[in-house]
Order: C-alpha cells, then sequence, then structure tokens
C-alpha cells in the first residue's frame, strides 16, 4: 500500500537528485522509441553522449550551441520568475538575426568592426526586446493568454524572414538561393581557431548570466518579478505595478533572445537563410533549459552545456542514423512532463507502508 | 460571370475543407476547456493523429481503420497531460507545451519512414442523392468527404449534449465552479479527464483527416501551427460548438485566400502565409472585446487544478 | 427513491478537536420535525463545526447521531443527502453563470438525460404554486439577488427530498425585506413537517423565528431550551459572559491626542457588488487602540480593504495624516507610514516561495535602508529579518528558508515585526491572533500595547471578543456595516456588547 504524505521540507540536495533523475528517466524513455524502429536504445544513447561530450570537436560543437541557450535561456528565467510565459524565443532570437542583417549587410556595413559589432548587438536587443513588449502588452491590457501571442509571432517572423530572403533581401551573389547576401568582413564576429565557437557572444552570455543573476536576486526590479510571479495577491498588497514589471520582463526576455539572433547570424551563418536553419529550435529548447536550471542564472551556464550536448546529440540522430532533427523533442518533451509534475514531487513523498492486519 | 461563379465556389469548397480538422480540434477543446483543463498540446496530439493514421493506412489499405488508430493515439497522449494536470496537479501551460513538443518528436520520428511516400486506398466522397443536384448548393454541401459530414453531425451533437443534457450541464459545471460540483456529489477530476480524452480523440481525428483527405502524405511539420489556431479558435468561438464551425471555416478561408491574393495580386506568398497568424492576433483581441460586451468568458476556473479541501 | 421524514434527529456527545482547539467539547443537540431551533454563539464557539460533522463536511472525533432512534453514518455530504439532510452554506454552493433550472438540475438525481430543465421547470412551478412566490427558472444565478439566490439553493434541497435544512448564517447576505421573506418560507415548510436548524448571531432573528434556541459558547453548549423561557439579556450574557482578567495594566494617557486617521461617512460595496460599509465614521488617534467588535462578515473586511487601498471607495473621505485623498490605492498606500496586519496572513501577506529575508522587506523594499540605488542592499535586509525574527520570537532555523515552512503562528509573528518595525505612526491590524496558540496570541497583544504606549494609532479589527475588552481603549461595534455604539471601554457593559454584536440597538 502506498500513501501520499506531504512533504515538510524539500533541500538543494533532494532538488538536485530529482532533476538528475527526470534527465536519466527522460534518456531512457526517449531512447526506448529507436527500439520500435529496430535499433538499440543503448546503442543510440552511448553514440549521442559520446559524440557530444567524447571527443574534442563533439565538445566544441556543443559549446557553439550552448551560447544561443545561454543567452535565451537566461532571458527565459527573467520571464518564468514572473510567470510570463514566453514562448516566443525562437521569434525574438530570429528578429535579432534581421537586425543583424539590417545593419551588418546594409545599414552599417562600412563602418569598423568595433563599432559595426556593437551596434548590431544593441540592435538585437532592442529588436527582440520591442517585439516582445507586444505580447506583454496584450496580456497586461486585453488578459490575452501569453502563450498563444508569443508563438503566433513566432510564425510570423518566421514567415517575415521567409519574404526577406526570397525577396527584398535576396542575394546577388548567392546563386539564386533565398539566403541574403554574406555580410561584409567587418560584421562578422570573430571565432576561436578550429571550432565554429564565436567567442564574443558566449562571453556576453557568460556576463548576462552574471547580470540577470544580479539583477533579479539584489535589485528592486528583480524582486518586483519575483514577487508578481510567487504571488501576485501579495504583489497587489505590497502596490507592486503590474504594467511596468511585465514589460520590463519581456524587454529583457526579447532582448536577450535578440542578442542570441545575432550571435547566429554574425557569428556562425553569416547570412540570413531559411528561418529554422537560422533558430534550430533554440527558442523552444531553451525552455527547458531555464526550467532545468531551477530558474537560477549562473545554473543556465550548465544546463545549456547539457542541452548544447543534446542538440549535438540531434545532429547525430540525424546524420549517423537518417531520423529527423525533431526527434529530440521527444527528450524535451518528457523533460517538460517531468518538470511539470515536478510541482507534485517537491510538495508530496510516495510512502510504502505495510497494511496491519488485525 | 461563370469564371467567378466557379471561382467562388472554390473558395467555399476550399474553406469547407480546410476548416474541417480545425473545426474537429476546436470542437474537443471546448469540451476540455469546459471542463476546466487547459490543453495546449492540440499541435502535438493533431501530429501523432496525422502520422499514425498515415501509417496504419497506409499498411492496412483501410482509411477508415487509420484515421481510427489517429483517434485512438489521440486518447492515448492526451491522457499523460490529463494525468499531470489532474492528478499531479501539475501547471497546465508547461504539461501542454510538453504534449506538443512529445508529439512533434515521436510523429517527426516515426513519419520519416514514411515521407514520399503516398496513399493507394483514399477516403472517397460521399453523395447524398438528390440533394447533390441543387445548383451550387448541392455540390457544396451534400457531396463531401465522410469526416466533413462527420464534423458537421458532432457540431450539433456536441452543442445539443453541451447545452440540453444533463452531461452537459455537469461538464460546464466542472470548469464554473469545481467546488460546488464537488459539493453537489459530482466526480470533478473524473468528468476532466474524460472530457481530455475527448479532446484528444477529436484532435487525432483532425490530424488523421490532415494526413489522409487534406493532403495524403506525411510531411514533416504538416501540422503548420493548426493547433495554435484551435487554441485560439476556442476562444473565438466563445466555447460554443456552433460557433466554432463560423471560425473554422473563416480561418479554412484564409487558408485559400492566401492562394487567390497570390495568383490574382501578385503578392508575396510569404507574407501572405503570415495572414492565419495575424488574423489569429486579431481575433484574439476581438474576442477580448466580445466576451467583455457579452459577459461570456472563459470557464471560471480555467487551467486551476482542483484540490479538495482537507477534513 | 423517496427519502423517509426526519422525525427526530440526535447528535449525542458530539467530540471535535483541531490542533490546539476543542471545537466541539461532548455536545449535546436535538430537533423534531416541525422546529425551528436556532444555534446561537460568538465565532468560534463550535456552531459551523458542528453543522459541518452533522453534514458530513467533517468527521468527529467521537459520538454518534440518530435519526428516528437509529444511528447513523454520514462520512460526506452524499450521505447527508441520502437520509434527507441539506445544508445552505454563507456561500452558496451554485454555479453563477448558469441558470436556476441548470443549477437544479445538475443537484438532482431524478431528471431526465435530456432536456432536463423541462423536468426541473415543471418541479418548480408546483413549489411556486405551494408556497406562492416565484423565480424565472431560466434566469441566470448573477442577475438574481441574493435573496433570490438563497431560495434557489433552498429549494434544491428540498426537492432532493430534505427534511432537515441547516441554514447558516442565512441573513447575513439579506435585505431586511428579503430576511423578512426568508423567515416566511422557513415558517410555510416548518407547518410542512419540516425540520429547520437556523445558525446565527443575531439575536432578535432568534426570537423572531425560532421554536428553541441552543447557545454555543467555547464548544460546550450553555443553554438549550424553548425560545418562551429566555429574552435577549439572557441570552447576550450567556454568548459572551466571561472572565475579563486584565494582565496588562495600560497607563493611561491624558490630553488630546493627534488624529492620524480620519473616515468620513465611508461607504464600500462588497463584491457582490452591495454597500457592505454604509457610512462609517470614525477617527483614530495617536497612542489609542480603536478596537472594532463584530461577528465577521458585518463589513469589516471592506472597511479594511478600503482603507489599505484595496478596495475601491464609493462614498466619502480618508484622511491619513491630514492629507486628504482624491485617488487613493495601494500604491499610494504604501506611501504612508501604516502598518498592515492583514486577515488573510498566507494568502496575501507573505510570499510563500520567498525566503524569510524576502518577505521582510515586501512592503519596503523601495525605502532607505534597503535600498541602493537600484540595488537592494542585501546586507541591511539580512540584519532586519535577523532583528525580526529575534526580537518577536519567531521560530525558524535561518532566514533563508522558504516562508512557507514556518508555522501560521509564527509567520503571522513575522508579519507583525515586519510591519510594526518598520511603521509605527499607525497599525490597521486584521485578526491578528486568529488561530494563534495561547502563547503567540499573548505575546501579540502584549506588542500591540507596547505600541500603543510608545503613542503608535492602532486600528484592531477582531472577532475575539476578550481581545477587543483586553486591549482596546475605545470600542466601536459593528453591525450591517454601521457602528452601532462607538465610546470609551470603560463606558460599556459586556451583555451591552453582546447585544450589539447580535444587532439590538437599546
Amino acid at each position: 500500500m502506498f500513501v501520499i504524505e506531504k512533504r515538510k521540507t524539500f533541500t538543494k540536495v533532494q532538488n538536485f537528485f530529482l532533476i538528475i533523475i527526470f534527465i536519466v528517466l527522460s534518456l531512457i524513455m526517449s531512447s526506448l522509441i529507436f527500439l520500435l524502429r529496430g535499433l538499440n536504445p543503448f546503442f543510440v544513447l552511448t553514440k549521442i553522449l559520446t559524440s557530444a561530450f567524447g571527443s574534442f570537436y563533439g565538445i566544441k560543437e556543443t559549446i557553439t550551441k550552448s551560447i544561443p541557450l545561454i543567452l535565451c535561456g537566461t532571458g527565459l528565467v527573467v520571464a518564468f520568475r514572473g510567470k510570463f510565459w514566453n514562448i516566443g524565443a525562437e521569434g525574438q532570437l530570429l528578429i535579432g538575426a534581421v537586425m543583424a542583417t539590417w545593419i551588418g549587410l546594409f545599414i552599417g556595413k562600412n563602418l569598423p568592426s568595433y563599432i559595426l559589432i556593437p551596434l548590431m548587438f544593441v540592435f538585437g536587443f532592442l529588436g527582440g526586446g520591442v517585439v516582445g513588449l507586444i505580447p506583454a502588452i496584450l496580456k497586461v491590457k486585453f488578459n490575452i493568454n501569453e502563450v498563444i501571442t508569443t508563438l503566433m509571432l513566432n510564425y510570423i517572423i518566421e514567415n517575415l524572414i521567409s519574404y526577406l530572403v526570397y525577396g527584398p533581401w535576396k542575394g546577388k551573389t548567392q546563386y539564386g538561393f533565398p539566403y541574403t547576401d554574406n555580410l561584409p568582413k567587418n560584421a562578422l564576429l570573430p571565432i576561436i581557431k578550429g571550432s565554429r565557437i564565436h567567442y564574443p557572444t558566449l562571453i556576453i552570455g557568460f556576463f548576462v548570466a552574471l547580470l540577470i543573476y544580479f539583477l533579479i536576486n539584489k535589485t528592486k526590479i528583480g524582486y518586483e518579478i519575483k514577487v508578481v510571479g510567487e504571488n501576485p495577491y501579495a504583489a497587489r498588497y505590497s502596490g507592486i505595478d503590474f504594467l511596468k514589471v511585465t514589460l520590463v520582463i519581456m524587454l529583457i526576455s526579447g532582448g536577450l533572445a535578440g542578442i542570441a539572433g545575432v550571435g547566429e547570424l554574425a557569428g556562425i551563418h553569416k547570412h540570413l537563410t531559411y528561418p529554422y536553419q537560422i533558430s534550430s529550435g533554440y527558442g523552444y529548447t531553451s525552455i527547458i533549459v531555464a526550467w532545468l536550471s531551477g530558474l537560477n542564472p549562473i545554473l543556465v551556464l550548465i544546463s545549456s552545456l547539457f542541452f548544447g550536448g543534446i542538440l549535438v546529440g540531434g545532429d547525430i540522430i540525424q546524420t549517423t542514423f537518417g531520423f529527423p532533427f525533431a526527434t529530440i523533442n521527444i527528450f524535451n518533451g518528457l523533460m517538460l512532463f517531468f518538470i511539470a509534475a515536478s510541482h507534485f514531487f517537491i510538495n508530496y513523498k510516495i510512502k510504502f507502508v505495510k497494511v496491519k492486519y488485525e | 460571370m461563370n469564371e467567378n461563379y466557379i471561382l467562388i465556389y472554390s473558395i467555399l469548397k476550399r474553406a469547407i475543407i480546410s476548416g474541417t480538422p480545425l473545426l474537429l480540434a476546436t470542437l474537443g477543446e471546448i469540451y476540455t476547456e469546459r471542463s476546466g483543463v487547459l490543453n495546449l498540446g492540440i499541435e502535438g496530439l493533431m501530429a501523432i493523429g496525422a502520422v499514425t493514421s498515415f501509417g496504419f493506412t497506409l499498411i492496412t489499405k483501410n482509411p477508415i481503420f487509420g484515421i481510427l488508430i489517429g483517434i485512438l493515439f489521440g486518447i492515448l497522449l492526451s491522457l499523460i497531460h490529463g494525468f499531470v494536470s489532474i492528478t499531479l496537479k501539475g501547471n497546465q501551460t508547461i504539461s501542454g507545451l510538453a504534449l506538443t513538443m512529445l508529439g512533434i518528436g515521436i510523429s517527426g520520428f516515426w513519419g520519416k519512414a514514411y515521407i514520399g511516400k503516398s496513399l493507394s486506398e483514399r477516403i472517397s466522397e460521399i453523395s447524398i442523392p438528390f440533394f447533390e443536384k441543387i445548383p451550387f448548393i448541392g455540390e457544396l454541401i451534400f457531396k463531401n468527404d465522410p469526416l466533413v459530414f462527420i464534423s458537421w453531425i458532432l457540431t450539433i451533437l456536441m452543442w445539443f449534449i453541451l447545452f440540453k443534457t444533463k452531461y452537459g450541464i455537469i461538464i460546464r459545471s466542472c470548469g464554473e465552479n469545481p467546488l460546488a460540483s464537488d459539493s453537489m456529489g459530482i466526480n470533478v477530476n473524473l468528468v476532466r479527464y474524460y472530457c481530455v480524452a475527448i479532446g484528444g480523440a477529436l484532435a487525432g481525428m483532425a490530424g488523421g483527416y490532415l494526413s489522409n483527405v487534406y493532403t495524403p502524405m506525411w510531411i514533416e511539420g504538416m501540422t503548420g501551427g493548426r493547433g495554435w489556431i484551435v487554441i485560439a479558435l476556442t476562444i473565438f468561438s466563445l466555447w460554443n460548438p456552433l460557433r466554432a464551425i463560423l471560425g473554422a471555416y473563416i480561418f479554412g478561408g484564409i487558408y485559400i485566400l492566401q492562394y487567390i491574393l497570390q495568383l490574382r495580386y501578385k503578392i508575396s506568398p510569404n507574407l501572405l502565409l503570415m495572414l492565419p497568424y495575424i488574423v489569429t492576433l486579431i481575433v484574439l483581441i476581438l474576442s477580448y472585446e466580445e466576451t467583455v460586451k457579452k459577459k461570456i468568458g472563459a470557464p471560471k476556473f480555467l487551467g486551476e487544478p482542483y484540490q479538495k479541501e482537507e477534513k | 427513491m423517496n427519502i423517509p421524514l426526519i422525525e427526530k434527529l440526535e447528535m449525542r456527545n458530539i467530540y471535535k478537536e483541531f490542533p490546539g482547539v476543542i471545537a466541539n467539547n461532548y455536545i449535546n443537540f436535538h430537533i423534531n420535525k416541525g422546529e425551528i431551533v436556532s444555534l446561537l454563539g460568538e465565532n468560534g464557539a463550535g456552531k459551523t463545526t458542528l453543522m459541518n460533522i452533522l453534514y458530513g463536511l467533517y468527521r468527529m472525533d467521537k459520538g454518534e447521531i440518530l435519526i428516528n432512534g437509529k444511528k447513523v453514518n454520514i462520512n460526506s455530504p452524499r450521505d447527508a443527502i441520502s437520509y434527507g439532510i441539506g445544508m445552505v452554506h454563507q456561500h452558496f454552493m451554485l454555479i453563477e453563470n448558469h441558470t436556476v433550472g441548470e443549477n437544479i438540475a445538475l443537484y438532482l438525481d431524478n431528471v431526465p438525460i435530456i432536456f432536463p430543465e423541462k423536468s426541473v421547470e415543471r418541479k418548480l412551478k408546483e413549489f411556486f404554486e405551494k408556497f406562492k412566490f416565484n423565480i424565472n427558472p431560466k434566469s441566470k444565478i448573477y442577475e438574481l439577488s441574493l435573496g433570490e439566490q438563497q431560495k434557489v439553493e433552498i429549494i434544491k434541497i428540498l426537492l432532493r427530498g430534505a427534511s432537515l435544512i441547516i441554514l447558516d448564517e442565512p441573513t447575513s447576505v439579506l435585505a431586511p425585506i428579503e430576511a423578512e421573506e426568508l423567515f416566511k418560507l422557513l415558517k410555510n415548510l416548518k407547518d410542512e413537517g419540516k425540520s429547520i436548524i437556523f445558525i446565527t448571531h443575531k439575536l432578535n432573528e432568534v426570537f423572531k423565528i425560532s421554536d428553541r434556541v441552543t447557545v454555543l459558547r467555547l464548544g460546550k453548549v450553555v443553554y438549550d431550551g424553548d425560545i418562551n423561557s429566555v429574552n435577549e439579556k439572557d441570552l447576550a450574557k450567556l454568548m459572551v459572559e466571561r472572565e475579563i482578567i486584565f494582565n496588562i495594566t495600560k497607563e493611561k494617557k491624558d490630553g488630546n491626542k493627534e488624529v492620524v486617521l480620519s473616515i468620513k461617512n465611508l461607504y464600500v460595496k462588497n463584491d457582490k457588488g452591495l454597500l457592505s460599509v454604509k457610512g462609517v465614521s470614525f477617527e483614530l488617534r495617536k497612542g489609542e487602540i480603536f478596537g472594532i467588535a463584530g461577528v465577521s462578515g458585518n463589513g469589516q473586511r471592506e472597511l479594511v480593504e478600503a482603507l489599505t487601498g484595496l478596495r475601491k471607495i464609493e462614498k466619502g473621505e480618508i484622511c491619513y495624516f491630514g492629507k486628504k485623498c482624491e485617488k487613493f490605492d495601494s500604491k499610494i498606500f504604501r506611501k504612508f507610514n501604516v502598518a498592515h496586519i492583514p486577515e488573510e496572513r498566507t494568502k496575501i501577506g507573505v510570499v510563500p516561495n520567498l525566503n524569510v529575508e524576502e518577505n521582510a522587506i515586501l512592503r519596503v523594499y523601495d525605502k532607505e535602508p534597503f535600498t541602493k540605488g537600484f540595488g537592494l542592499n542585501v546586507k541591511k535586509i539580512k540584519e532586519f529579518a535577523l532583528n525580526i525574527i529575534k526580537k518577536y520570537n519567531v521560530l525558524t532555523p535561518s532566514t533563508n528558508i522558504k516562508i512557507k515552512f514556518l508555522s501560521g503562528g509564527n509567520i503571522q509573528k513575522f508579519i507583525l515585526g515586519r510591519e510594526i518595525e518598520t511603521k509605527r505612526d499607525i497599525i490597521i491590524a486584521a485578526h491578528p491572533t486568529y488561530g494563534l496558540d495561547i502563547q503567540a496570541t499573548r505575546y501579540i497583544r502584549n506588542e500591540l500595547l507596547k505600541m500603543r504606549n510608545m503613542g503608535s494609532a492602532i486600528l484592531l479589527i477582531s472577532e475575539d471578543l476578550e481581545e477587543i475588552l483586553e486591549i482596546s481603549d475605545i470600542i466601536a461595534v459593528i453591525y450591517e456595516g454601521e457602528f452601532l455604539k462607538v465610546d470609551r471601554k470603560e463606558n460599556f457593559k459586556i451583555e451591552e456588547i453582546g447585544l450589539l454584536m447580535g444587532g439590538v440597538k437599546s
């Protein structure tokens, strides 16, 4: 017989173990599906993990993929702390890429690097932030569910990019492919030799994580975000301005995703192209990155690395095993289910009691 | 004159066909939300319905069986969301997103084997004799594939059950006031499970329609965000099955409008592809105004897990 | 399926304990068919607990219930309903967005599946003809007046076959005319052989409608008898009689004290849109404790919410420190140096998932010394939190744990400390010791007196009459949104307060 009992405490150590259990279970369960297609799940899992973390090349790729996750993930930490469900990081990232193209390829192409690149990042932040304000306003003024609005914007922005690369921004030097022209050399981000790691963005990400940690825990606005997210009634009792807080949340969240977009464009792809190639699901994956880090920006650095590896695994699944990259969504989905259920496991424990027969 | 006649007929016909999967899934989500549960996983459920029904139709060469399988898998997967939301009282937004991701992941993986394959057995249209001879309307309404007719029957049936029977009162009470419902002896959580399953079944059916009738093949990502539009349509329909038809066909029409605008006015297809999503945003804003005016809103306790008080 | 008529219902030796308090202390209660029995007592006397046990919402620890001489087991409302017992709660169990017909159809178990409302309408027609009133079955619940809604609740119960109806403070939401209509209906039902238990704190009603009255105090029955054998004064005395031990000597402060809060002719509506504060005026002075006595539900909550910016004012003036406020909301309220110890401490007074330190600055996070430009002065916040838990005896292993892990009493002490450490001029304390153990209660009362002696003006709202009597300088008795009497404590007699709380103006 098992009984469900309310917990009296839940320590950080217990939290850590719970997360590990979630990860292990999700890995096992998602690899099981390979069984249905005649593959040995253990083999698949091993191949994925060794490729991502076991070789020098793998680690470089993992780090590369973790860069946008750090930025988007940190932004989502801010949003989720305020219980604002920003599912639009994908689109906000793309707007950042658009801004990078606009500034780097068109407006500022003659500016020297040390002015152009920071300018691109600033505009990327602003682009993502402003786009993020739309669902914020819709929520506060019209009480419209932000999940739908942020998602709809994703689709709208994706199509905007398709329009640009097939239309007015189509490159003259790209042999008819739907790419913009390549960004000029002064708009490109420097890279660590022998890898694809565009380290300026990585450094920005690193400092942003620290900055946001500081913001959440040691500033007034961070405090207000926490109270609004954790207990809106208490926020009202305290006299906190909901509109202000929501706008700030989305400015930061969208803005950071925008910075990630600049990084992807100016560091990896060097031209605007099919939206999915640029954003690659980073916006959605970073949702889990944010949750897995316990909504702690410092831990985002770690969970970004882990998920960077998962994404590398997705590439492996595609190249080595021939399955679509989308397969990793099985793992992502299972992780999110566990995270949704975690409320239960944090507050209750299951005890097995011997039934006494009298 | 004849040309315009054909044009309008085509638009309306395609609007019905495009709108049918939207209608089916919206009907299901209406029941789910009326009982108090928010299911954001429709996109994933439709994908699962599409891939499983395609696969089984391919193997068994029986599209009816294929769609039934799509319905089955829709039910099974929606129950995961049900378990996490209702019994474990987890956050329904996160759980719904999880379902979407899971559905997209499984269907992408599973569907790899089906890419490029086409169905030999297709569902053929049914014509209702005599009525189909009526000019213009005849072929539009009385000659359709069976799932269109089923969607109409379901609309009326589900509207009737929801508003004219005791079952409907029970479902609506669970979403409006679970505490009062519980005090009247109703098992709120069980009712919610049923409604989540109904939502899953219809989303699966909608997916099956997409891969068996609409574009009878499997393409990764073929649900194209329809699941999210369904969520918006549920709000636009003011949680009333009859109104869902209106919303579904308007959106069905938008898909067709894209082609028309592209052909006639040479507007870039990519800009036109934005149309459904922009319209969704507009629809949501308008719905807000309407819910304020008509004082009809979402079920009061939508998205809130029901917790019995401790004695 | 017909439920047999309840000829006699007995509750024998009912004992129910909650952590720290004995709610029902071996209570005996009985009612016969065709009787209306009033169950009278203050808040916390045990009336609601007793009836919740009868209706299956609570399980008794000891005791038994007999219907027509046979023992019955009531473990849930379903059981109670099957025996013919129905209850109308203070918060109606109705679905507001549904029609009358739909609500009743939901409750009955013998309606057809298809078009159930038609069958309900037929039954209602019979009912209305018999009892000579009418409610449109197609109207939505929110369109009905509260009196009509209550009638729907009663009809619902009767149509299901109840012969015993429990009404919990039924007139607390009614206008006087509606109350009269209710009494008429109840008398009609009584003539039909139904038994009615009427929970109330209003003395005049007891005499208007009961055959018998049972008075509870502190979990025990202190009187059970015919209504004709007592009068209002007797009942009031029974309800409130106690020995007031003044443990704390209060300094008598002379001289006219400065007015810090002035309320003029305040009108406030409640959530249902009805006026629950009707023309309240008073002045709060430095160095005084102004206690508002009254049974909860008479407008106290709305009054406090209006004063703290959490509820809109319909009419009237609120003047803090001589500043008249044109627009008054919680943001403006935060600027004043006014402490607010809220009634719903865990719901609005703290953020359960944040730690103790973070909760310490809930209302002062943007004031010095806790703020440094954009940032928070973490060191000062920690000091502040440690100071509070030390000074106010808050038991917690550290200031770093989430506040939801503290007990209710410690949370309350913490809130009290947090508020009065930074805001001393005015303290608004709503039910500050509700649900706390004796030690915590005594501690908080002492603290409030200390603040008063140091010059704070304190507005105390409490259901606990003992508390009001113990520490107030000035007492106001509130009843149905009005202050029936405002005077210095010395000028009150105990029975007088009891009468006033019951609505009897001398």
